[in-house]
């Protein structure tokens, strides 16, 4: 479904992906992790057209994508929810569902959906005509993840979304992922820091340092893996 | 139900509207006549200013120059053609407005062109301009107001340059500014609530995210500058229709400045703020006219000083920096509901007092 082939990014002078190349199928749960900097970010970043990449090719569905306008890469069916719950403090929490759909037109199926989300996150209808910025930061991140959810995506990336949560909103939100991922089918791309969490869930994973791929594998060989253990899981083997 | 109540109070305040403006057209005399169109017109230039600047939170310095456009292309459009070769004595108009000239009664159809030909410039000059952000787009539309000015001041053969165009028919009258007004409310506050409206307060918000959601931000600005630069250019010919002469410096920086006073002071991003803030501003224009005239209090002499106004403005805008600082209305908007439920609100405690009774 999509495939990066050795991608190279650049931000200013520093080399911030040095030829990353990965690849998730269709209904698949792929975690990237790995230290701050290592550009798990900017490689979502790149995929969806916010970043510019130098070198290397990022296609979905066959079709090329590098380098194309965000928005173009929104209607295909890539959505990106934005590290740091990048919600419209200023808009309803119905407003801000409503523009995830902003790519589709099917009204009927948009209200549908935002029955959906509703039931996926009831205590986003109780709070619906509430601006977004009057929300805990538990809540807009599921009005993040229930924005994104909004444009029917193919494919949904995801930015380190446990970032700032407390543990138990954490185990919430991750088991809203693998509920989208096996229930709806919706292939998802997920960047953590909370590399536990990220691998137990992933069916295919991807370790970053410093901008390179250094290890891959399934999410259960990876948490067994004694280099991944003692560099992000803290357990010394 | 709600809606049926919502549509029959708007049909009721529009025929409270007809029925002032129509004993107002008889009553007011030639002052507050004036006063009253330059009110309305205020409201039309700054409920489509406050449309890029608060709604979608670019920060443009252009309206003059939109206004400019509007107001130049209506007197070329509505000028007798007997009259434009009196005019023109410095240079001869050029063909093909030298021609023909519309007559009053097609006023409408001029002021739509002169909206169209505002809005072109602002495609123009958003084209290259909406790409940039912050400061960058306030000068550079900043900049676009004062190439107008300086065309105008040197295009003869189209402006007559600083001698302006003069003899004008005086057909904005209290019927056309305040029914525009009305229009342009309607039509402003309908695009905000649109889908395209909740992406443009959605661009003010968070770019990076908008953009996320797959909303061409360019397009979106390029939308709301257009949609105010057409009716900035409204309001610029039924100004100058008012005052039935345009020269350059009508549309001077200064206009820039009362708008944004004015939507500064309503509250950015507020179409309530703006339409109520226009009229106060207009109203207070005139009566801090007290402030330049000489004043003899006995004990102290004032002198007359002549822009004592505009620094009466920017007092109060900077109490309003240091106290308001989300302006009047903030990002409130007036709504049926709300004035509904006010109702409602007083209605409860006196039940209650009927009932302790």
């Amino acid at each position: 479904m999509l495939k990066v082939d050795n991608l190279h990014v650049y931000y200013g002078g520093i080399h911030a992906l040095k030829g990353i190349s990965l690849k998730v199928d269709r209904g698949d749960f792929v975690s990237l992790v790995g230290a701050n900097g290592a550009g798990k970010s900017t490689t979502l970043r790149t995929i969806v057209g916010l970043v510019k990449a130098k070198e290397g090719r990022v296609e979905f569905e066959g079709e090329d994508i590098t380098n194309k306008p965000t928005h173009e890469i929104v209607s295909r069916g890539v959505l990106l929810t934005p590290e740091g719950r990048r919600i419209f403090p200023n808009l309803t929490v119905r407003e801000n569902l409503m523009l995830g759909a902003y790519i589709r037109k099917d009204k009927a199926d948009i209200a549908a959906d935002l029955e959906k989300v509703y039931d996926l996150f009831p205590r986003l209808k109780e709070r619906q005509n509430q601006k977004g910025g009057t929300l805990s930061g538990g809540e807009q991140q599921m009005l993040a993840i229930g924005r994104a959810l909004m444009g029917r995506p193919k494919l949904l990336a995801l930015d380190e979304p446990s970032l700032g949560l407390a543990p138990l909103l954490v185990k919430e939100v991750f088991e809203v992922l693998k509920e989208i991922n096996e229930r709806d089918g919706t292939t998802i791309l997920l960047v953590e820091q909370n590399a536990y969490a990220a691998l137990k869930l992933a069916k295919q994973a991807y370790v970053l340092e410093t901008g390179r791929i250094v290890l891959e594998g399934t999410g259960e060989e990876l948490l067994v893996n004694p280099q991944v253990r003692q560099a992000y899981l803290g357990v010394s083997s | 139900m709600k809606q049926r109540t919502h549509l029959l109070l708007s049909i009721a305040s529009i025929v409270l509207l007809v029925a002032i403006i129509w004993w107002a057209d008889g009553n007011l005399n030639a002052y507050y006549t004036r006063i009253a169109n330059t009110a309305a017109i205020y409201i039309v230039a700054a409920v489509s200013y406050n449309l890029i600047n608060g709604t979608v939170g670019a920060l443009s310095l252009g309206p003059n120059g939109f206004m400019a456009l509007g107001g130049y292309t209506i007197a070329l459009l509505m000028l007798p053609v007997m009259q434009k070769q009196m005019v023109f004595f410095l240079e001869p108009l050029i063909w093909p407005f030298s021609e023909f000239s519309l007559p009053p009664s097609l006023y409408l159809v001029g002021l739509i062109i002169s909206g169209i030909v505002a809005a072109i410039g602002a495609f123009l000059i958003g084209w290259p301009c909406l790409r940039l952000k912050g400061d960058y787009l306030a000068i550079a539309t900043f900049g676009f107001g004062e190439i107008i000015f300086v065309l105008a001041n040197n295009m003869l053969f189209l402006t007559n340059g600083a001698l302006g165009i003069k003899g004008l028919p005086e057909l904005t009258n209290l019927w056309w500014s305040w029914g525009m007004a009305a229009a342009t409310i309607f039509l402003i506050k309908n695009i905000v609530n649109s889908s395209y409206g909740r992406a443009m307060r959605a661009v003010r918000d968070n770019e990076v995210a908008a953009e996320a959601m797959g909303i061409n931000v360019t397009r979106i600005k390029m939308l709301a500058f257009v949609t105010s630069g057409f009716f900035g250019g409204i309001s610029g010919a039924l100004m100058v229709m008012l005052i039935s002469t345009i020269s350059p410096t009508l549309f001077m920086f200064t206009m820039t400045f009362n708008l944004l006073i004015i939507v500064v002071l309503g509250g950015l991003g507020s179409i309530t703020g703006a339409a109520v803030t226009a009229v106060l501003f207009s109203v207070l224009q005139e009566v801090l006219r007290t402030v330049e005239s000489p004043l003899n209090l006995g004990f102290i002499q004032w002198p007359g000083i002549p822009g004592m106004r505009m620094v009466v403005f920017s007092i109060l805008l900077i109490l309003m920096m240091l106290f308001y600082r989300r302006g009047l209305f903030g990002s409130w908007e007036f709504s049926w509901e709300w004035l509904l439920s006010k109702l409602r609100r007083k209605e409860v405690p006196q039940c209650q007092q009927q009932t302790n009774k």
